[in-house]
């Protein structure tokens, strides 16, 4: 096993776990730069929810499962039902305001400070589908990666503990 | 009422998004999955009502006009379907829930992903939305059956996941080929340039679907993965999956085929249809275990529906529409009795378990009245069912397939007179395992099963203007031009 990687079950290494902590709030902001490009550039909530993902498996790589709260303390089935719901709701919300269902809108208005902002119902739907992504990522490190630190753990010999 | 369309998919969406949000606490959990079915159930008939007198409602997801948006179209057949499907979605779920079948957290909502799948499949307008759509209920389907993951589930469940992405995979094939051919997706789009593509690409791109929706509607020779893994699952997953996921399948194939409009594959359809009647029936007479048997008998009654396409008659599709409706809760009953049984005697094997009409006579008389139903025996709505299509198949000198499904449905009554003497005649045994020899701690999951057969007496009851809902169901099937109206000029 190489020094530079954590090895499945081992001790964190320092150079890793401190470049992962450096890199993850660039992550971070990359995959919300791309959530809100995501409106007519490539990008979207699926693209920034997959690189939002990605800082959480760094997380696990450097640090293990039980360290995810490095990127989020949110449990995965809070974060995909928050997404869902969000989705599904900007949906009913365009059939509450009498039009079709998901029918999009926009809003677009001169604000002081900020200028103009424009602003459309695609970006809470794009918000729930990053949520939903993002929570697919946590949910994989917390049951699929736990388990792997815990069978892959050195396991510690009796006759050592002894020495 | 185009309102409805969409709530009925986003209803229990919201409710699967909800309980995973409360995964924490079991009560809350059951308070949303139940609001939010009740809510589906008031839906569906709200949908029923508006059909049964507007005519066929269509809607456009996001506004974006036919053929290019998502389309969601409310037939006599879908909506139907529909309400009879969450109807037994909520007996089922009450079920699960006095069966303490929801310990894991991610039950609930999976069970409400996979309704909501349901519901979408029935009210899909286009093909791709149908596969994306058969994706959503079959991705929940996948951890339901293994929920317990025991080996004999895992191992069961992997031949159903691979056996069913291996028919995604060439649904999606399937759907290409369409596009390539028709440049369209939207099923009423569909209908006129479908018409004027050359006959054998029309047949292989029926027969293609055929094979499609055959897995999954586990018709002869694709039903090997369904007696494998249904009966491994919990009772109350099995229970829903026999009701609702075949079906769903044979929707599909009725509408795909009334959509490309085929009957020249009628011939076809007929003889796969005896022996799909034939070889299930005759592989529950080979069964001693009552999941097991009522299994194969799943795929032995998805005969009679292809054999009501077959016929292709306005009365055949009355016939396969009435008897997917009579099916779908009649099915249901018979594996929540299944799980009836083995709360009592510990197991469902007919050597093991006896004397049940003395130990608990309600669950023999639960279990007497649906067999019935699905042996055919008047008065019970599988008569009205059987006789409907002996009669189309009679008109329409199917002298063959006639004779075959009586003698299919006389095997029948032999595979229940079998059950019921193995389990409820006979020595009282003493139970099995972890059997509890009484139902006193059953009463929620008594009177669910209670209420699945009041439904099913309710459909025999309500057997005259039922049927003739499924007559009109299958005159729109046959003439799709209000189909085509409502989705391509509202």
């Amino acid at each position: 096993m190489s020094d530079l990687g954590r090895p499945l079950g081992g001790d964190p290494s320092g150079v890793l776990d401190e470049t992962v902590r450096v890199a993850v709030p660039i992550v971070l902001i990359a995959s919300v730069f791309l959530l809100f490009a995501g409106h007519n550039a490539p990008g979207g909530g699926f693209i920034g929810g997959l690189v939002a993902g990605s800082a959480v498996f760094l997380r696990y790589i450097s640090a293990g499962a039980t360290a995810h709260g490095g990127v989020t303390r949110v449990p995965f089935e809070v974060l995909l039902g928050a997404g869902v719901l969000l989705s599904a709701l900007t949906g009913v919300a365009s059939l509450v305001a009498g039009d079709g269902f998901l029918e999009a809108w926009t809003f677009e208005e001169d604000l002081p400070v900020l200028g103009t902002v424009k602003f459309t119902a695609t970006l809470p739907f794009d918000i729930g589908v990053y949520l939903v992504v993002l929570g697919l990522a946590v949910a994989v490190v917390a049951s699929l990666g736990r388990e792997a630190d815990e069978d892959l753990a050195p396991v510690v010999e009796p006759d050592e503990v002894e020495r | 009422m185009t309102v409805l369309l969409p709530l009925a998919v986003v209803v229990p969406l919201v409710g699967a998004a909800l309980a995973l949000v409360v995964s924490g606490s079991r009560p809350v959990q059951r308070a949303v999955s139940l609001v939010a079915v009740t809510a589906s159930v008031g839906i569906a008939v709200a949908l029923l009502v508006g059909v049964e007198s507007d005519g066929t409602a269509a809607v456009q997801v996001g506004a974006w006009p036919a053929p290019l948006g998502i389309t969601l179209v409310a037939d006599l057949m879908a909506s139907l379907f529909l309400l009879v499907s969450v109807l037994t979605v909520f007996f089922v779920l009450v079920f699960a829930i006095g069966q303490g079948a929801d310990s894991r957290g991610i039950f609930h909502p999976c069970y409400l992903v996979l309704t909501a799948g349901v519901s979408a499949s029935f009210l899909a307008g286009d093909l791709f939305n149908l596969f994306v759509a058969f994706e959503i209920m079959l991705i929940a389907s996948y951890v339901l059956i293994t929920l317990g993951a025991t080996r004999a589930q895992v191992r069961s469940g992997m031949s159903y996941v691979v056996v069913n992405l291996t028919a995604s995979t060439l649904f999606v094939t399937a759907v290409a080929f369409v596009y390539a051919a028709t440049g369209t997706l939207n099923m009423a789009d569909l209908v006129g340039r479908f018409a004027e593509l050359p006959d054998p690409l029309r047949a292989a791109i029926g027969l293609v679907f055929l094979v499609v929706f055959g897995v999954k509607a586990a018709i002869f020779p694709l039903f090997g993965w369904l007696p494998d893994s249904y009966p491994t699952a919990p009772t109350s997953v099995t229970a829903v999956f026999a009701g609702l996921l075949t079906k769903v399948g044979v929707y599909a194939i009725i509408r795909t085929q009334t959509v490309f409009d085929l009957p020249e594959l009628g011939g076809f359809v007929l003889v796969v249809a005896g022996l799909t009647m034939v070889i299930g029936v005759l592989g529950a007479i080979a069964q001693d275990d009552m999941k097991r048997i009522l299994s194969f008998h799943i795929i032995s009654q998805i005969g009679y529906m292809i054999m009501g396409l077959g016929l292709y008659s306005v009365a055949g599709l009355a016939g396969a529409v009435f008897y997917v409706v009579h099916q779908i809760p009649v099915k249901t009953v018979l594996f929540l009795v299944g799980g009836l049984v083995e709360h009592v005697g510990g197991s469902g094997a007919l050597a093991r378990v006896g004397g049940l009409l003395h130990r608990v006579p309600v669950v023999a008389v639960l279990f007497l009245l649906p067999a019935l139903s699905l042996a055919g025996i008047p008065p019970f709505s599988g008569f009205v069912a059987k006789l409907a299509l002996v009669d189309a198949g009679l008109s329409g000198r199917e002298w063959v397939i006639v004779a075959i499904s009586l003698a299919a449905s006389i095997l029948t009554l032999v595979s229940m007179t079998k059950i019921w003497s193995g389990l409820f005649w006979g020595e009282v045994t003493e139970p099995v395992r972890d059997g509890t020899g009484s139902l006193r701690s059953a009463h929620l999951m008594v009177a669910a099963t209670a209420g699945a057969v009041v439904l099913t007496l309710a459909i025999a009851v309500a057997a005259g203007p039922l049927f003739e809902l499924s007559e009109r169901a299958a005159v729109e099937l046959l003439d799709l031009s209000p189909y085509v109206e409502a989705v391509m000029d509202p």
